[in-house]
């Protein structure tokens, strides 16, 4: 065991810490889940494209730097510390491109990663459906064999970002008579074609930040098949374990949380208060706590272990932690709270967390069933 | 940055958890827990001797295992599992380390010897935390900073906003409280800033009803038990090694507490695997699948901070004790939790006084609050923390 950074990841720090320093915006773009604020995000994200730090843990050859997974949370917790932007490539860079590093062709791998990387094709996750939620097996939308390829039909919804973006992925029905789990296939399917449409609708927070996508015949041809037809379910399972652990949260994101709790209970009229100065030591030991399981977890990932199951037990963590940071944030705000402001508006979407990516209801039978060992009937 | 146990670490864990699964199983425990006088379990002591659990810290020169933090907390998440009740925090975490740190003072050296020939164990008397805040420094200017908190009122407890009101107005003086008194063979206390050694059957000591009867409390009559001759250590040199005293404790408890979580989770797992009602086995209810969830959630995240901060004491990192105090509040918690968890999801059987879970459930309840509760421990992080400007992870 030894908690200190090598030279060299130091020096990995201290670089992007000089770049983001140099390069950051200075003023707070607008949401990136609304039109203008998704342009603005899309130069930001170009900018870490062109200087490799848009996915650093990737090969050079797709943009990246082959930086350690290490090096990938150094990277996260300077990102977060300097402030940048949220990453409206998210759902490509850490939910989609892991999946297709895992499943996909050589082909595919050459063609579609640079993009991601590069904020070139935008993508969006095309899971849930009016009838399948947290039972996403239950889904309905289906595909139907054609000459090259497949045409597509059914409802997507919740599909966050997916009026501002040109593709999403998910798994649809193949094979109808087959059990649930079975007969799904993973598609990349295209928005801007002829027999989709798309309706922009506003989340809690009033952004346009979900879609619903109408798929009615839309043609995916036989490359932009993920993991072979009849796998879906596996290759469904192999993004969501992206999505729940590390990668779509890492612990920089919520050192920052705390670093801004910190100096709000320092600036705040409430910040004497026993109580809520408390409740800040609670968000710090928690950010503290998801930092060193995060590194615990990253020494066992390099050494080849698979995490499964565990990685709902990051997930069902995580997302109570930010929401329980805010809920903080707004008590120090006192009647503030009540304004839009920066802390108003993270709460709300704080409160999404326990709900994607898997409600917290469903990670924790996957960590009673799958770690703990009960029963399921 | 590599966050794994060693194999050396791993094998030692597995050689423990094999020993104590056999010498101090819960029928031991209950023996010691009813016993109408204090007792050992028999043979215990000189097992956990002999594997080198007590003589960890001690450098080899001296006849120890010239071992770190991280090895002893490893070796105490297992003790905290088996319920030990052995003055094993006390002695091999604390008094081993302190009475090394004085090889020039030969009553140190002795009792050292004494204990790492394995005869004769070391109990504490360090003084409630929750309220005296003398003497909790922080890391490597803790002596000055503590001594100044024992002359003066510090700034928190006179400006009311963020000190802690409660002791004003309150004349009685707490108890201090040594565990297992009468099976030590040595009290090692702080008495006003200094250091006390003495032989524990010349100390003065009532006993206590404890709810924990297998780790029974004593309180101690510091005026009467401590004198000149009894000193080790005062001064500048007394607070450094109180700091470390203190420091060591709450992390080797915090780390028994870990053990002592994973202990209870585990009776509760196979509680509910068998328990049938309604025709099945309970642990299908998502209500019962959920609580044990919550209880794991929490102890799955006590355990890095409680290696961090053994880390940072094995690199004497300037903010341990900022880390140990991280480590004690979380893990009290996470404990308490597999408590209430425990108990709740083994119904009536778990409220029964023959069950097993009671035994563990009162050492944790014990410890919990023991060397500073997870509330004492999170008002020191506020004092270091929010009172500090400038950026924390800078």
């Amino acid at each position: 065991m030894d908690l200190r950074f090598s030279a060299e990841d130091e020096a990995f720090r201290m670089k992007a810490r000089a770049w983001l320093e140099a390069h950051v915006p200075k003023t707070a773009l607008p949401s990136g889940d609304t039109r203008e604020g998704f342009a603005k995000h899309l130069e930001w994200e170009r900018a870490l494209f062109d200087a490799r730090w848009a996915v650093v843990a990737w090969p050079r050859e797709y943009g990246g730097r082959a930086a350690s997974l290490m090096q990938w949370l150094i990277f996260e917790e300077e990102y977060w510390r300097a402030g940048a932007p949220q990453r409206v490539t998210q759902n490509g860079v850490f939910l989609l491109a892991p999946t297709i590093f895992s499943f996909g062709t050589q082909a595919q791998k050459d063609r579609l990663l640079k993009p991601i990387a590069a904020a070139e094709c935008l993508w969006a996750q095309g899971w849930s459906e009016p009838e399948a939620g947290s039972d996403l097996a239950s889904l309905r939308s289906y595909a139907v064999r054609v000459d090259g390829g497949f045409r597509l039909y059914g409802q997507k919804t919740w599909t966050t970002r997916g009026a501002f973006c040109e593709k999403i992925f998910g798994p649809f029905r193949t094979d109808p008579k087959a059990p649930a789990h079975a007969g799904l296939t993973y598609f990349l399917v295209p928005l801007h074609a002829e027999g989709v449409s798309v309706r922009g609708c506003a989340r809690l927070d009033g952004d346009e930040g979900f879609a619903d996508v109408f798929l009615d015949g839309v043609f995916v041809p036989d490359d932009d098949v993920l993991g072979g037809v009849g796998n879906g379910w596996k290759v469904a399972m192999s993004t969501t374990s992206s999505e729940r652990a590390l990668s779509l949260r890492a612990p920089g994101r919520f050192m920052a949380t705390a670093e801004r709790l910190r100096a709000l209970c320092a600036e705040s009229p409430r910040g004497a208060d026993p109580v809520l100065r408390d409740r800040v030591v609670r968000a710090i030991l928690d950010a503290e706590a998801y930092r060193f399981h995060t590194f615990a977890i990253a020494t066992r990932m390099q050494a080849g272990v698979d995490l499964g199951p565990e990685a709902s037990l990051s997930k069902l963590f995580w997302s109570e932690m930010d929401v329980s940071m805010h809920e903080t944030a707004l008590a120090l705000l006192d009647e503030a709270s009540a304004l839009q402001n920066a802390w108003s508006k993270q709460y709300q979407f704080a409160l999404a967390g326990p709900i994607y990516a898997g409600t917290n209801e469903i990670q924790k039978n996957v960590v009673a069933e799958r770690v703990l060992g009960l029963p399921r009937k | 940055m590599h966050f794994a146990l060693t194999s050396e670490q791993e094998l030692a864990r597995n050689a423990l958890r094999e020993l104590l699964t056999e010498h101090c199983t819960a029928a031991q425990l209950r023996r010691v827990f009813e016993a109408d006088e204090p007792v050992r379990v028999p043979g215990l002591w000189a097992k956990l001797h002999e594997l080198g659990v007590i003589g960890a810290l001690a450098p080899e020169a001296v006849g120890g295992l010239g071992l770190n933090a991280i090895d002893l907390t490893v070796l105490l998440e297992e003790t905290g599992r088996a319920g030990v009740p052995e003055l094993v925090v006390e002695t091999a975490a604390v008094a081993v380390p302190l009475l090394a740190a004085l090889p020039n003072e030969p009553r140190a050296a002795q009792a050292l010897e004494q204990i790492l020939a394995g005869e004769l164990s070391v109990t504490t008397a360090l003084g409630p935390v929750g309220i005296a805040r003398a003497g909790l420094g922080l890391g490597g200017e803790s002596a000055a900073g503590a001594e100044q908190h024992t002359q003066h009122p510090s700034p928190a407890l006179t400006d009311g906003a963020a000190g802690a009101p409660l002791s004003r107005g309150r004349s009685a003086e707490p108890q201090v409280l040594a565990p297992d008194a009468v099976l030590a063979g040595f009290v090692l206390c702080e008495h006003r800033g200094e250091v006390h050694l003495r032989n524990a059957r010349q100390v003065r000591l009532a006993p206590v009803e404890s709810v924990d009867r297998a780790r029974r409390l004593y309180s101690v009559d510091l005026d009467a038990s401590t004198s000149a001759a009894t000193r080790l250590a005062a001064g500048p040199l007394a607070q450094q090694l109180l700091a470390a005293a203190r420091d060591h404790a709450a992390l080797g408890t915090a780390a028994q507490l870990v053990g002592l979580g994973h202990r209870m989770l585990d009776l509760t797992i196979n509680h509910v695997k068998t328990r049938k009602q309604f025709g099945q086995a309970i642990g299908v209810f998502q209500a019962v699948k959920h609580q044990l969830v919550d209880a794991r959630l929490a102890l799955e995240f006590a355990s890095p901070l409680v290696y961090r901060a053994a880390h940072s004491i094995a690199h004497e990192d300037p903010e341990r004790s900022l880390h140990v105090s991280m480590a004690k509040a979380f893990a009290s918690e996470a404990a308490l939790l597999a408590a209430r968890k425990a108990l709740q999801l083994h119904g009536a059987i778990g409220y029964s006084y023959e069950y097993a879970l009671q035994l563990y459930m009162k050492r944790a309840w014990a410890l919990a609050a023991a060397h500073g509760d997870a509330l004492a421990h999170r008002t020191r992080i506020a004092e270091v923390m929010l009172t500090a400007q400038g950026e924390r992870y800078a």
